[in-house]
């Protein structure tokens, strides 16, 4: 049993349950029909069955009934009443989009027999449509009957909870951000508050408004599909899954005191310390491999951490453009084209950034304390 | 149809008739009869005759009432924030937002007054509410239904989430326990950061005419989100004002403009 539990603990340490993610997440969710192959050879569409669902919701309710059974921490973290909706979303997410993928990849089969989608039913048949009174206030009424109903049990059931009075003078440990805003404070574990408070949400927003204007595939409009849409819906996926569901669900549940990470299984322990030997880039550049003084000029200090981002953000682009993303300059044009690539290597920013702390223990890229200015 | 009124009528269906008919009634409701009852047209009529049940079309392609196509989570998220308007009005009743009564009116809102679950219910709803905002976002990703003719109602889409998010988070500090405010000091730190507006943000060095600073701790983004240095009784009023009827003015400004452009966009997405 503790050999289990301590199995657990360590397998969901972001190093190694981040790593996962990433290495299985584009080939469940290909992006191009090169994936999309290794896909089917490795059967992976069988997740969309109905035995796919059964089991995956089978595996996920045994261990969590084995851990609210067995394990003091996991059951006052997943029954603590504020956490509620992240249990929600551990099912609901999955199942929803189990609901979305069985449908596209029937959608898909149907298209490659020159079908028209399920949802599809012909305009000018009026007799095939339907009318609202009485068949879709039926179903708002339903729905909302429903949702009353689990509203008052679940306002019955659990108390709202209220803590001591507030006390400007005693910062409880850790102290967490609202669960919706997670992501944001997991961010800050990598990137200083201008970027992971500021740059990033904003980004995050303005990216999704950008959505319809990048993305100029005309196929899948009104109905459920995965292979007219394959890079769409794969990125998509991994920004909300990946990096928003994912990192709430860990800030939620394996955050404990200082921001420190506790698996399911660990005792929040306020005194676990953790050696911090993070260091910058002009540090590890100028003196660990150049084996002198950090100059005294700024601009010269920093120059490394210049040149990375630099390239990053410039040539990375122009570099994606003659190889990876080729067909996407001729499609998009280059106005949209800057836009996508620069959202894109923002979002990508993230899993990089993890990546560097965790192989080289890099603090900053590029560091400015005098400014502010820490990437 | 013909078999219902080859069969006569009922005493309650006599009685709803003549009540649909009503003069009174009638005046109101003005398609008449028991909707039960309805025919095709009147059906028809029935909507269009209703402030609210226009929001809808009369008709509809028969996959959008299926739930495994829309999830209801529009819909959810709409009726949630009702639920959260009729709750945080009664809630208002019983609230002083001041650092004196703020805690104190908390408690009794649990413990004397009647019907002691609208904090609840106003609570859980409000994660209700961010969770089906969420769900909805990801149902028009994954059908497609932000494509053309749609772009602009997917942004005001990400402009209602953002809202949503903003009006939860307003409404965190509220209970002012030390949860609330720890959890609200954490959240506009960040506006310190902010690049040029916040003290400890990139660029605010820059912000000074000669020297004079434009941008310092009693003067920058973090202290207008506070009303001052430290989240204390003027932040306490602010978020207030914000949650009651700042944020909810301008979310109904933008979920009536989401609403008909839904309806001037050609309805529920489907396939051509």
């Amino acid at each position: 049993m503790d050999f289990i539990k301590d199995v657990i603990n360590r397998v969901t340490d972001p190093t190694i349950s981040f790593t996962f993610l990433l290495a299985v997440f584009f080939v469940i969710f290909p992006p191009n029909n090169l994936l999309l192959r290794l896909n089917r050879k490795l059967g992976l569409d069988k997740l969309w069955t109905d035995a796919g669902a059964i089991i995956f919701f089978g595996l996920l309710t045994i261990f969590m009934i084995f851990g609210v059974t067995s394990d003091e921490t996991f059951r006052t973290v997943i029954t603590k009443p504020d956490n509620v909706p992240i249990v929600l979303l551990l099912y609901i997410v999955p199942f929803l989009l189990w609901v979305c993928m069985k449908q596209g990849l029937a959608n898909d089969a149907r298209t490659l027999n020159n079908e028209k989608p399920e949802e599809y039913s012909d305009p000018d048949d009026l007799d095939s449509q339907i009318l609202v009174w009485p068949d879709l206030i039926y179903v708002e009424l339903i729905a909302l009957v429903l949702c009353s109903v689990v509203l008052i049990v679940w306002g019955v059931l659990l108390k709202a909870p209220l803590e001591e009075p507030a006390n400007i003078a005693d910062s409880p440990n850790p102290s967490k951000a609202p669960w919706y805003f997670l992501g944001l404070q997991e961010m800050l574990v990598y990137f200083d508050p201008w970027l992971a408070g500021v740059v990033f949400p904003t980004l995050i927003i303005v990216g999704l408004m950008a959505i319809p204007y990048i993305d100029l595939n005309k196929k899948g409009n009104g109905y459920y599909s995965f292979a007219e849409r394959k890079a769409e819906i794969s990125i998509f996926l991994f920004g909300w899954l990946g990096l928003w569901v994912y990192m709430v669900i860990l800030g939620t549940f394996l955050r404990g005191p200082n921001w420190n990470f506790f698996g399911p299984f660990e005792k929040w322990d306020v005194h676990k310390v953790l050696v911090l030997n993070n260091i910058n880039l002009s540090e590890l550049f100028w003196v660990k491999i150049g084996n002198q003084a950090l100059p005294q000029n700024i601009l010269l200090r920093e120059l490394p951490g210049f040149v990375v981002v630099g390239a990053y953000l410039l040539i990375m682009p122009a570099l994606l453009a003659k190889t990876v993303l080729k067909s996407y300059v001729d499609k998009l044009g280059l106005v949209r084209y800057s836009v996508f690539v620069i959202l894109l290597l923002s979002m990508a920013a993230l899993p990089i950034k993890m990546y560097l702390r965790w192989t080289l223990n890099l603090k900053y890229l590029i560091a400015i304390p005098e400014y502010f200015l820490n990437v | 149809m013909r078999k219902r009124q080859a069969k006569r009528p009922g005493i309650f269906q006599q009685i709803g008739q003549s009540v649909g008919n009503n003069v009174i009634v009638r005046s109101i409701f003005r398609t008449g009869g028991l909707p039960v009852n309805w025919d095709r047209r009147q059906r028809m009529m029935g909507v269009l005759n209703n402030v609210f049940l226009h929001l809808h079309p009369v008709r509809l392609p028969k996959h959008a009432v299926k739930v495994k196509y829309t999830w209801c989570m529009g819909g959810l998220s709409f009726f949630t924030f009702l639920v959260l308007t009729i709750t945080g009005i009664l809630l208002m009743f019983y609230y002083r937002p001041t650092a004196e009564h703020a805690y104190m009116d908390m408690v009794d809102i649990g413990e004397q007054v009647p019907l002691g679950i609208m904090r609840e219910i106003h609570r859980w709803g409000a994660h209700l509410m961010v969770l089906s905002v969420w769900l909805h976002m990801f149902r028009v990703f994954m059908t497609g239904s932000y494509k053309p003719p749609r772009e602009f109602n997917w942004v005001v889409g990400v402009i209602l989430l953002t809202l949503t998010l903003l009006l939860s988070f307003t409404g965190y500090l509220l209970p002012w326990d030390q949860l609330a405010i720890w959890a609200i000091t954490v959240g506009t730190n960040m506006g310190r950061a902010s690049p040029f507006l916040g003290y400890e943000g990139p660029g605010a060095t820059l912000m000074q005419i000669g020297d004079v600073k434009l941008v310092h701790p009693a003067a920058d983004a973090a202290f207008v989100l506070k009303a001052g240095r430290f989240v204390g009784e003027a932040t306490l009023l602010r978020f207030y004002v914000l949650h009651c009827i700042g944020l909810p003015f301008i979310i109904m400004i933008f979920m009536a403009v989401h609403f008909w452009r839904v309806r001037k966009d050609g309805g529920i997405s489907g396939p051509t």
